[in-house]
């Protein structure tokens, strides 16, 4: 269930495992899945919405008053699942993903339930995110708007138009979360892109406050966002692992893209239900 | 056009407090930096970061309010095509791009500043509208339109300064995604749209000359395109002939000739464009239209005209 405080860590490892779970079921039924780059943001997002966000009290179905943008479009399965699992999309919305009876793509898309802003094209969604949360600084109605990032949409120069426009604009109600996993669909960026590092003293230094953490430690990306001081736009920089929770996917470039064979699929869920054991 | 836009925008700003601009780095003309001193809170200038003037858009829209991006029509269009295109497009957003010197306007700065083809490009995207006005009266009816409006993204493409007015004995009222006839003639129609109008009305009165009666048609709305009302217009003269200040693809021009095409329209039709060419030229406005071929002597030679 939805709680603000005391954020329950071990039902947030019961609900991860069984999205885990979830995104595999759903790269069985088609190809166009990136399976890893949900796996490195799953954590984040899982404390997005059931420790973060706040539900609309006044709605008949459950909407949130904050706001939360999936800026690597391409991990929105982390993002489908969880809507799912509280309502907002279907089952039948998942298993028609990629399908042309569906609603859900590949990448999120504004006007399906749940989905803010059109995301997908990398280095958008920061952009987007620090407008709304002006929008509600200047309109004082007190709401967040929540953005994952990924670390290879850093290397977009909009990304650091948007840095440089979030510290000026003193959006304190702006939450990003950097899913630093080090890869991007090619290879490594601590190999191809070296001088991307150090990455959180670039974040710093660009007016904003920032945490490093463990991305896949909940306790510790909750307890961060909720030490902010509010004054700055805020950024968890979150050291994940590309492929996290399925040991032949971790750290290896190819998962951006591939859906696993049938027996991949076996011996994932194989692990996925070891652990939870 | 500049400080029209500006004072139009400042009246409609003092009465709806979702309007905001979102400028880079282009000083506030006019009135503007009235509504600069009265609002700061909706007033932002990203600096030369044209993404991101965008992006701030995209999201004040989502969130409800009404901005407009403001600066030079290559800056507005091209720099950020993927974010108007995503942002603005996609979403389909009730966002103003307000594009200032479209075409060859900024005639002493080389080609890095001329919009030619902000028209063809913007015109491209689905969702988009264009408005480009011809004088200052436009100006302000185009706005008035763009601070109301809900149904989406809008390029509002504004000539500079200085320009003449040109529409206040016009036949008709200027109304969005329609034609406007500013003189009624029975020969000859000259279908033009933004400043390069001045021009347009030298050469209707070369056109008088020779005997035949000209009207001049601010085709100001360039998407959604008022088709039926170039039918008529086609149907209506013996010889139509279309002026515009874009490249010869993706503009007015062929739009009209594909018009004319479907109905198989029976008058002659001549159509005068910038150049497929970037020409190493500097000078006034006109100077810069003159070489690209868009000026009243070459014209008028190239239809026979004396």
């Amino acid at each position: 269930m939805l709680k603000n405080q005391n954020f329950d860590v071990a039902a947030a490892r019961r609900r991860c495992l069984a999205y885990r779970r979830r995104i595999l079921d759903i790269s069985q039924q088609v190809t166009a899945a990136h399976i890893a780059p949900a796996l490195s943001c799953l954590e984040m997002v899982d404390v997005v919405y059931h420790g973060l966000m706040r539900p609309d009290p006044t709605a008949r179905h459950l909407s949130f008053l904050d706001g939360f943008l999936m800026s690597k479009g391409h991990g929105c399965l982390a993002q489908y699942v969880i809507l799912e699992d509280l309502g907002v999309l279907t089952k039948a919305d998942l298993d028609r993903y990629c399908t042309p009876a569906g609603q859900l793509g590949a990448h999120p898309d504004y006007g399906v339930p749940g989905i803010e802003a059109s995301t997908g094209s990398l280095g958008h969604g920061l952009g987007i995110a620090t407008g709304m949360a002006y929008a509600d600084k200047i309109q004082g109605d007190g709401r967040r708007t929540f953005v994952m990032l990924s670390d290879g949409e850093m290397q977009e120069g909009s990304s650091w138009e948007a840095m440089m426009m979030a510290a000026n604009l003193e959006v304190g109600n702006l939450i990003a979360f950097l899913d630093l996993n080090d890869f991007g669909g090619l290879a490594r960026m601590s190999e191809g892109h070296p001088a991307f590092y150090p990455i959180f003293d670039k974040v710093r230094a660009f007016g904003w406050e920032a945490v490093e953490v463990n991305g896949h430690d909940a306790s510790a990306v909750y307890e961060a966002v909720m030490a902010r001081s509010g004054r700055h736009p805020f950024m968890v920089v979150g050291k994940t692992v590309k492929g996290k929770g399925v040991s032949f996917m971790e750290h290896v470039a190819i998962w951006h893209y591939r859906s696993p064979s049938k027996e991949e699929y076996a011996q994932a869920i194989a692990e996925l239900t070891e652990v939870s054991s | 056009m500049r400080n029209t836009f500006a004072q139009t925008f400042y009246e409609a700003a003092k009465r709806d407090k979702r309007l905001t601009v979102v400028v880079a780095d282009i000083s506030p003309a006019g009135s503007m930096q009235k509504f600069r001193e009265e609002f700061p809170e909706r007033f932002i200038n990203t600096g030369v970061s044209e993404q991101i003037m965008i992006g701030l858009c995209a999201g004040m829209a989502l969130r409800g309010l009404r901005p407009f991006a403001y600066t030079i029509a290559t800056f507005t269009i091209f720099r950020p095509f993927e974010f108007v295109r995503d942002d603005i497009c996609y979403q389909n957003l009730p966002v103003t791009l307000v594009g200032i010197g479209g075409g060859v306007t900024y005639s002493t700065l080389g080609g890095t500043h001329h919009a030619m083809e902000d028209v063809a490009v913007a015109g491209a995207i689905p969702n988009m509208s264009i408005i480009a006005p011809c004088d200052p009266a436009e100006t302000r009816a185009a706005t008035l339109w763009c601070v109301e409006q809900t149904r989406g993204p809008v390029y509002l493409r504004l000539g500079k300064a200085g320009e003449p007015d040109l529409t206040s004995n016009a036949a008709d009222a200027w109304e969005f995604g329609r034609l406007r006839y500013l003189r009624k003639g029975s020969d000859v129609c000259i279908l033009s749209y933004g400043p390069i109008m001045k021009m347009v009305f030298g050469l209707a009165e070369r056109f008088e000359r020779a005997g035949k009666s000209a009207s001049v048609v601010s085709a100001h709305t360039l998407k959604p395109l008022d088709r039926a009302g170039i039918a008529a217009t086609l149907a209506a003269h013996e010889h139509v002939v279309v002026i515009e200040e874009c490249v010869p693809r993706g503009g007015l021009a062929g739009q009209v000739k594909g018009i004319a095409w479907e109905q198989g329209a029976a008058c002659r039709l001549d159509s005068f464009t910038l150049q497929d060419e970037f020409i190493h030229r500097y000078g006034s406005y006109a100077d810069l239209l003159a070489a690209h071929g868009l000026d009243v002597e070459t014209i008028s030679a190239k239809l026979g005209l004396a």
